[in-house]
């Protein structure tokens, strides 16, 4: 069952159109990440579907009901806020009862549900303190539990963990995601984190000017992104591009030539300018990588140990190349070494429109 | 200096710096400039009439005697009524309280709508607003007249309160509007998601959250009306002149001797409200910033 439609959407401030001709189905139960860099229309999606902003076009339903026209009070969303938005002169109660008590609900059920949610999101110590005596974690906490004593179908997210510190956002990644386990709640969540993105998602929408660019899972995304933006954007450290040309199955480049064995492509034997992305870690260093289809001999300028793996500068074809080797790889700048990659797990684009072919 | 000394911990600081010098010198300088006329009228008010005549417009009374300010409260004369200023105090009073509630309640509404409520021309119905406030008051004057003489208000208490509403609203609905701004939007946001509507979200989330800018607008107000001489002269009858008004026509009567004690005990007392409004929120204003210093 579909959960949110949104219907040729369009958003014009002006003449500055920020939504172009969006069409996005949700089914029931899913969790859908809007990402993008900033400006690329994702928080703008996200108030159009809570009704906080008019659309100069197009339909939004939830439910199977067209709530276009709808309040968003009226439309069974609940939403958070990056910066909490909690009520500063109510107790954390105050807060989370604030719309039950604006929608005239008796005494009894509120309290309830109140407390129902403080149990899910423990925070039940907390709820007769100011939002200002309570830590990020936790104000984002009663930010949740606002929406979730609302006791809707859809939960939409807008950035709810750029405010926190690195640690903090890591643990209630989990929570958001333990959440949606235990509710199977609708998700629609925002925000500019890859790693957010591709943890949480059943779905990701890349935006970029008011377009989703992709709209796939993350594993199709991270593995065949549909087109060069989408593969810059996705995977971190970024992805290697090569300007070159595909001429008879293999990619030419600036003094190199990579066989492209095993690459599938969209439809058999596109020739022409060319782009070929290879994400870092799918380059192969060692004697292992004499075996590969594509295998080349690197000088390495940089090294930049992170613990957990270690990132490699190096040139080929006369652009830099990023390695990304095994944290315990010893390699030191100056050192030459065997490189390849199996071109299945290359990306290749058309030069002009920037599709992948 | 002495080189045996190494530095270390907070650096020393020269009491008689040259800096210190001026900057206290300036102080002592405009404290005295604002303090010394305050300190004659509080004197001369304090002294009789005898006293008065020696001209030691500095010394202190010998005698203190209060009799200047119960004349300048209760009997002083203006034209036939001789019942002192407490007839202005009460008209002044009259005034101020409706007209300091009416343009807050309706500038607060106003600056709530434009901030958070874009309607369709709000850019210019403020912009035609913010104009108004630099229109001069000499102009408007004559208009005024016509139109509370149409309106039945000419010359009443209710017209002069209705001509300090109006204008009071620009430079308040700004306040307001500016504040209100500041306000993160989110929030109001999430009230709307939480099914707050107009009146909900000013009475629930806004005015708790607004104590501080009410109070700087209380301040505005009160003193501005209490203070104003033109709008009372001009709008008002004799029976129902504002204090400021009353202090004048008594400080300025030509007939008899002139009573330097009652006017300076008249003018002391006319100046009381604004002094005990900044008093009074004083405090007030700076445990409403407090509170409302505090983010969400």
């Amino acid at each position: 069952m579909t959960s949110v439609l949104v219907k040729d959407l369009t958003l014009k401030f002006g003449a500055v159109t920020v939504l172009d001709n969006l069409n996005i189905d949700i089914p029931e139960g899913e969790f859908l990440v809007l990402l993008g860099a900033s400006g690329c229309g994702k928080s703008t999606l996200l108030n159009c579907i809570a009704g906080l902003l008019d659309p100069t076009d197009g339909e939004i339903h939830i439910n199977d009901r067209n709530v276009t026209w709808e309040e968003p009070s009226g439309r069974g969303i609940g939403m958070v806020f990056q910066s909490y938005a909690l009520y500063p002169q109510m107790t954390v109660e105050g807060n989370l009862s604030f719309g039950l008590k604006n929608a005239r609900m008796p005494k009894a059920e509120i309290k309830e549900r109140v407390d129902r949610a403080a149990e899910i999101l423990q925070i039940e110590p907390l709820l007769h303190r100011k939002p200002a005596a309570l830590s990020g974690g936790q104000r984002q906490r009663v930010a949740i539990g606002r929406a979730l004593v609302r006791d809707v179908d859809v939960f939409l997210f807008d950035e709810p963990l750029s405010n926190l510190d690195a640690k903090l956002r890591a643990d209630l990644r989990v929570e958001i995601k333990r959440l949606h386990h235990n509710l199977q709640n609708t998700m629609i969540y925002v925000t500019h984190d890859q790693v957010e993105a591709m943890t949480l998602a059943d779905r990701i929408a890349i935006m970029k000017g008011g377009i989703i660019q992709q709209l796939d899972s993350p594993t199709e995304i991270y593995n065949r992104p549909r087109n060069k933006y989408v593969a810059g954007f996705i995977g971190s450290p970024e992805i290697n591009f090569f300007e070159g040309r595909i001429e008879n199955g293999v990619f030419a480049t600036t003094g190199e030539r990579f066989s492209l064995e095993g690459y599938e492509f969209q439809n058999n034997g596109h020739e022409g300018s060319a782009w070929l992305g290879i994400r870092p870690e799918h380059i192969v260093s060692g004697d292992a990588a004499k075996d590969l289809p594509v295998s080349a001999r690197v000088t390495i300028d940089i090294v930049e140990p992170m613990g957990s793996d270690t990132l490699a500068w190096a040139t080929l074809a006369g652009v830099p190349l990023r390695i990304r080797m095994d944290g315990q790889a010893a390699v030191s700048s100056g050192d030459e070494i065997h490189i390849g990659f199996d071109p299945s797990r290359a990306s290749l684009f058309d030069k002009t429109s920037e599709e992948r072919v | 200096m002495d080189n045996a000394i190494t530095p270390r911990g907070p650096k020393p600081r020269r009491r008689l710096s040259r800096a210190n010098i001026m900057l206290y010198g300036t102080l002592i300088v405009v404290a005295m400039y604002y303090a010394l006329p305050l300190y004659v009228m509080v004197v001369t008010s304090l002294k009789g009439m005898p006293e008065i005549r020696l001209g030691n417009v500095f010394s202190p009374p010998v005698e203190i005697t209060f009799q200047p300010w119960v004349k300048a409260w209760s009997e002083a004369c203006t034209g036939i009524n001789c019942d002192g200023l407490s007839r202005g105090f009460w008209n002044s009073v009259q005034i101020l309280i409706p007209s300091v509630f009416l343009s807050i309640v309706i500038a607060s509404i106003n600056g709530y709508a434009l901030a958070n409520w874009r309607f369709k021309g709000a850019d210019v119905f403020f912009t035609i607003l913010i104009l108004g406030a630099f229109i001069p008051y000499q102009v408007m004057l004559y208009p005024i007249v016509i139109i509370l003489r149409e309106m039945g208000l000419y010359g009443s208490l209710w017209g002069l309160v209705l001509v300090h509403t109006v204008f009071g609203m620009p430079i308040l609905t700004l306040l307001f509007r500016n504040y209100f701004t500041a306000i993160p939007e989110e929030l109001f946001k999430a009230a709307r998601v939480d099914g707050a509507g107009f009146w909900g979200i000013y009475f629930r989330i806004m005015l708790p959250m607004s104590l501080p800018i009410f109070v700087v607008a209380m301040i505005l107000q009160v003193t501005g009306i209490w203070n104003d001489f033109l709008f009372g002269v001009i709008y008002t009858r004799p029976e129902i002149y504002p204090m400021t008004v009353q202090l004048n026509n008594i400080v300025n009567s030509v007939q008899g001797v002139k009573e330097y004690n009652v006017n300076m005990a008249a003018t002391l007392l006319t100046g009381l409200v604004p002094l005990i409004i900044y008093f009074a929120s004083g405090k007030l204003f700076v445990r409403g910033i407090a509170a409302g210093a505090v983010k969400g």
